[in-house]
């Protein structure tokens, strides 16, 4: 068993190896045509740009750094030339910013010209990075479905491991899931061999050729398949965590990766039927909206889909079940967090401070996020050019552009799952995500959802606040008997797994009051003078 | 203003302190020698195991003490002078008190043997201990436990998560079988070595054998048999933590005595918790419970007599629980090892072997009397309510799928466990479907 483990562990370490090595070689070859087409469709006017890049790049093979080097230093010295002219034509400026002319500028040039092996041996090269990988994620857990012992409650030496206590190895992962994530917004341009690791799934689903958000979906429906054998394994006496498992595994397979990719296909647009604005953010852009009026009664079907998701089933669902039914049954997020992020639950902060940041950060958030959906929806209406400056020289353009920049790429991707090994796996939902917010209300003021408290039983051990990736003080209230009704719990039922008292029981009452919250002075199993009792609610 | 000091920081002292601190603006000090903030004794296993780190055990944030207006001073107490009202500390200085709470707690049973005062021979109760269990552990090649309780069972638990081998020596014939009925012992039995424990039952220890370095190196039974390891968790019960009072005038027996209203025989002295000793009877309890939740209660209860409402300790049902390894149990009302003349029983056990509920009520009056439950959870304010009202054994039945307290989605066995009662006893109860109206009434 253990040797099938180390095997798993090197092999995984393989498929890495191959998939970050593939980064730093490969070859790309720009046609003449290429070269056109690119320049045409990125409306490039200045003469001076293209005598100086033609001739250094067309027909010539180079890696991906030298391509992208040469036309970033060319774009520079063509804006020099351009403003050191007696007057400047501005459009032969190329725009050049960090965060974008990677990504938009000189991706499309490198995805189109590259050549070589990776490209010639779609299969062989997907065997050996995900199929490495994914066949050795699972022989590192199969095993402890005999090597972790009796089924049961399993968390031996997690406050002792490197990578679960934030030692050694959390604080590389860290560094490896934050690289990729910059790498996969803002440079996709340098990992254009992963990217071919994917083509030949993306040619049989749509019969596309694979970007960086197919890789960014093929990797993330593998790892959540391999984490969530992980957690089958680990909660097999536990049929809440088996069922909901699987359906957020279902959810993200299914409705996160291949329903969409089935619509572009048939020509209709890329929708994920799950994803509910405001956490989708961009569904209300304008770009959007005239997509789906665009694409038939199934377009119509979706915006009306989409709003609707919103405004009706969300509030309806949490009113009845919490806003678990989203967060940890069906949303992506939490599917990634429940499954590659299980192992690091235990990092979340549990203080009185965190929950103080928490509550700005997320309401900020979903303050900024109907803001700009706003102004949006208002230029949109006032048929307004999205570009044109509103007020204080800010046009909804800019504001989309800062809510996608910080809060869609960064926060999100880079710091939510760049911090999964140092601060927990939900620093997005907890932090963030403003449909998390939004659907808090919600669950905090008008719903059926508890995690109710089992009497006096709780010994305040401390495992349930422990093991809360929400960072609630679950204990907190279990031991004044009060039941835990927070607008963040996101009904993982952890708490109530991990509880050696049988103390916590996530449910959905029938009341929806004050009585749900209510604490009583005392505990249940005291029986002192109950005349004089005092209730108070908190 | 008053000054009420309590002398321990455990759940019975620091529950004291918050709930006098609700009721009033007395000044208020916890006096502590073992750490400077109060910690759940009951988690330090899963510190051992790796499940928490020892903050995590603090059930409060550290600045909740000095917010709260609660004094903490680590110190040991070595006097107590009742006339002057005054504590001497081992650091020297004396605090005055109006009011005092012993809440010291217990202390292991150490039982005479030879060599029960060796390097790498340990009671498991205090972090101190837990500290030297992290240091005796490292190079521990078997671990042996003396004493069939419930800490002698977390002991093997913890050295068992290491993969450090664990001879488990247990006086009884059945694992905690004055407790438990045999069905629920011999359950835990086979629990017990399915987790690959070396199970002695109705084995003693006569001797621990040490090294040259005065570290054990081996245990001799009573069975003549010499077992070697290099560590001995003595684990054979605990009793009041009391002997700074010897020579005060609080009187003791195994306990601080105390009656009902938790209050010494010097006034303003009261003791609570584990270290407090019932003068009359309460119900069918033990005069001296050293158990989580009475410790709580009792916090609850002195408070408010010291905050001018004179309260009577009134502990409600008994109940418990505790987790073998995988298995959780729970326990409501009164269910002893060996039925009472008076009554039947009625026991389920589910065929993987790992869970089982155990009924106890009378034979003529059919009263409920109480349940054992393992594997599964059960409500505790239903039985509670349940006990209050003497509902019968058949009502309970019925009403099982309220009580059920499992995660959703479990699979549920009220209509089997039903079956099997109707069939012993010529009965046609049917399981009512599960109601809130019913749970919250």
């Amino acid at each position: 068993m253990k040797a099938i483990k180390n095997i798993g562990y090197f092999l995984t370490f393989l498929g890495f190896a191959f998939f970050i090595g593939s980064v730093f070689t490969g070859t790309h070859k720009v046609t003449t045509a290429t070269y056109e087409n690119w320049i045409q469709s990125k409306n490039i006017k200045s003469e001076y740009f293209i005598n100086h890049t033609q001739k250094a790049i067309v027909d010539q093979q180079m890696s991906t750094w030298e391509l992208s080097q040469i036309i970033l230093d060319q774009a520079k010295a063509s804006n020099q030339y351009q403003k050191s002219q007696p007057k400047t034509d501005w459009s032969k400026i190329i725009h050049l910013k960090w965060s974008k002319t990677s990504k938009d500028f000189i991706y499309p040039l490198a995805r189109a010209s590259v050549i070589g092996w990776y490209k010639q041996h779609p299969t062989l090269w997907f065997l050996i990075t995900f199929g490495f990988a994914i066949l050795g994620g699972l022989m590192i857990f199969i095993p402890n479905y005999k090597l972790l012992g009796p089924a049961g409650i399993k968390n031996n030496g997690i406050f002792q491991h490197s990578a679960t206590n934030k030692g050694i190895i959390g604080f590389i992962t860290a560094f490896f899931f934050m690289a990729f994530y910059v790498l996969l917004y803002f440079f996709p341009n340098y990992i254009i061999n992963p990217i071919l690791s994917v083509n030949g799934i993306n040619q049989f689903l749509s019969g596309n050729d694979a970007g960086q958000w197919f890789l960014y979906g093929v990797m993330y429906c593998s790892v959540m398949t391999v984490f969530a054998v992980r957690m089958f394994i680990k909660y097999r006496h536990n049929s809440y965590q088996l069922l909901r498992t699987t359906v957020v595994l279902f959810f993200q397979i299914a409705f996160g990766f291949l329903i969409p990719e089935i619509l572009v296909a048939f020509n209709k647009p890329w929708f994920d039927f799950k994803n509910a604005w405001p956490l989708n953010y961009t569904f209300f852009f304008d770009y959007n909206i005239n997509n789906l009026l665009n694409s038939g009664h199934l377009g119509i079907f979706m915006l009306v889909w989409g709003i609707a998701l919103t405004v009706i089933i969300v509030p309806i669902m949490v009113y009845f079940y919490g806003k678990r039914w989203y967060c940890s049954w069906v949303c992506g997020c939490g599917g990634l967090a429940e499954t590659l992020g299980d192992p690091y639950r235990q990092l979340s902060d549990k203080s009185l401070f965190s929950w103080k940041v928490e509550r700005w950060l997320i309401h900020g958030v979903l303050v900024f996020a109907t803001l700009m959906t706003a102004l949006t929806l208002y230029v949109y209406f006032a048929h307004i050019e999205s570009w044109k400056v509103i007020a204080f020289g800010i046009s909804a353009y800019d504001v989309q552009t800062w809510y996608g920049f910080f809060i869609g790429s960064i926060f999100s991707g880079v710091i939510g799952t760049g911090f999964y090994p140092i601060m927990g796996n939900r620093v997005w939902c907890r932090f963030g995500c403003p449909l998390a917010a939004y659907m808090g209300f919600v669950q905090r003021f008008k719903s059926k959802f508890r995690i109710t408290t089992n009497g006096g039983q709780c010994i305040s051990c401390g495992n349930c606040s422990t093991y809360c990736e929400q960072g609630i003080d679950v204990r907190a209230y279990a031991q004044k008997g009060q039941n835990i009704v927070r607008s963040s719990c996101v009904g993982c039922g952890i708490c109530s797994a991990v509880c050696p008292r049988g103390v916590l029981k996530l449910e959905n009452g029938s009341d929806t009051g004050i009585s749900r919250t209510q604490v009583n002075d005392i505990l249940l199993g005291n029986d002192m003078d109950l005349l004089s009792m005092t209730k108070k609610n908190s | 203003m008053k000054h009420v000091v309590i002398i321990g920081n455990g759940i019975a002292g620091v529950t004291a302190a918050r709930h006098i601190r609700k009721k009033s603006d007395y000044h208020i000090t916890i006096i502590s020698s073992e750490t400077k903030y109060f910690f759940s004794r009951t988690a330090l296993m899963y510190v051992f195991m790796g499940h928490m780190k020892f903050e995590h055990t603090q059930p409060y944030e550290n600045w909740f003490w000095k917010k709260n207006r609660i004094e903490l001073v680590q110190a040991y107490v070595q006097k107590i002078d009742t006339t002057l009202k005054k504590l001497v500390l081992n650091n020297n200085t004396t605090i005055t008190f109006d009011d005092l709470i012993i809440a010291t707690g217990s202390t292991p049973n150490k039982f005479g043997w030879p060599g029960q005062n060796l390097k790498g021979v340990m009671g498991m109760y205090s972090k101190q201990d837990l500290d030297e269990i992290n240091r005796y552990a490292k190079d521990c090649k078997r671990a042996v436990i003396v004493g069939g309780g419930l800490i002698g069972f977390e002991m093997a638990e913890m050295f068992a998560s290491k993969n450090i081998p664990v001879t488990f020596l247990v006086r009884e014939t059945s694992f905690w079988n004055k407790v438990l009925p045999a069905q629920e012992s011999e359950m835990i039995n086979k629990h017990i070595k399915e987790h690959h424990i070396d199970l002695r039952l109705n084995t003693n220890l006569i001797e621990i054998l040490s090294d040259e370095h005065g570290r054990a190196k081996a245990i001799v039974t009573d069975k003549g048999e010499t077992i070697s390891c290099n560590l001995v968790g003595l684990t054979a019960g605990v009793s009041p933590n009391i002997s700074f009072l010897k020579n005060s005038d609080i009187k003791t027996d195994k306990g601080v005595l105390v009656n009902r209203n938790l209050e010494t025989n010097i006034p303003n002295i009261y003791a609570i918790g584990d270290c407090a000793e019932q003068q009359s009877v309460i119900g069918e309890r033990r005069p001296i419970e050293a158990v989580w939740y009475t410790g709580r209660i009792m916090g609850e209860t002195v408070a408010r007599t010291i905050c001018g409402i004179p309260t009577k300790y009134s502990p409600g049902h008994w109940f418990n629980s505790a987790k073998f390894f995988d298995i959780e149990y729970q326990t409501y009302g009164w269910i002893t090892a060996l039925p009472k003349e008076n009554e039947a029983r009625f026991y389920w056990e589910h065929k993987d072997g790992k869970k089982c509920l155990h009924f106890n009520f009378d034979k003529i009056s059919r009263k409920f009397i109480g349940i054992n439950t393992l594997g599964i959870r059960l409500r505790h304010q239903l039985f509670d309510r349940w006990l209050t009202e003497e509902k019968s054994i058949e009502y309970v039945l019925e009403h099982l799928k309220d009580a059920n307290f499992d995660p959703e989605f479990y699979k549920q066995y009220e209509e089997e466990i039903i079956t099997k009662f109707n069939s012993e006893n010529g009965t046609t109860l049917t399981a009512k479907k599960k109601s809130w109206k019913r749970i919250f009434a």
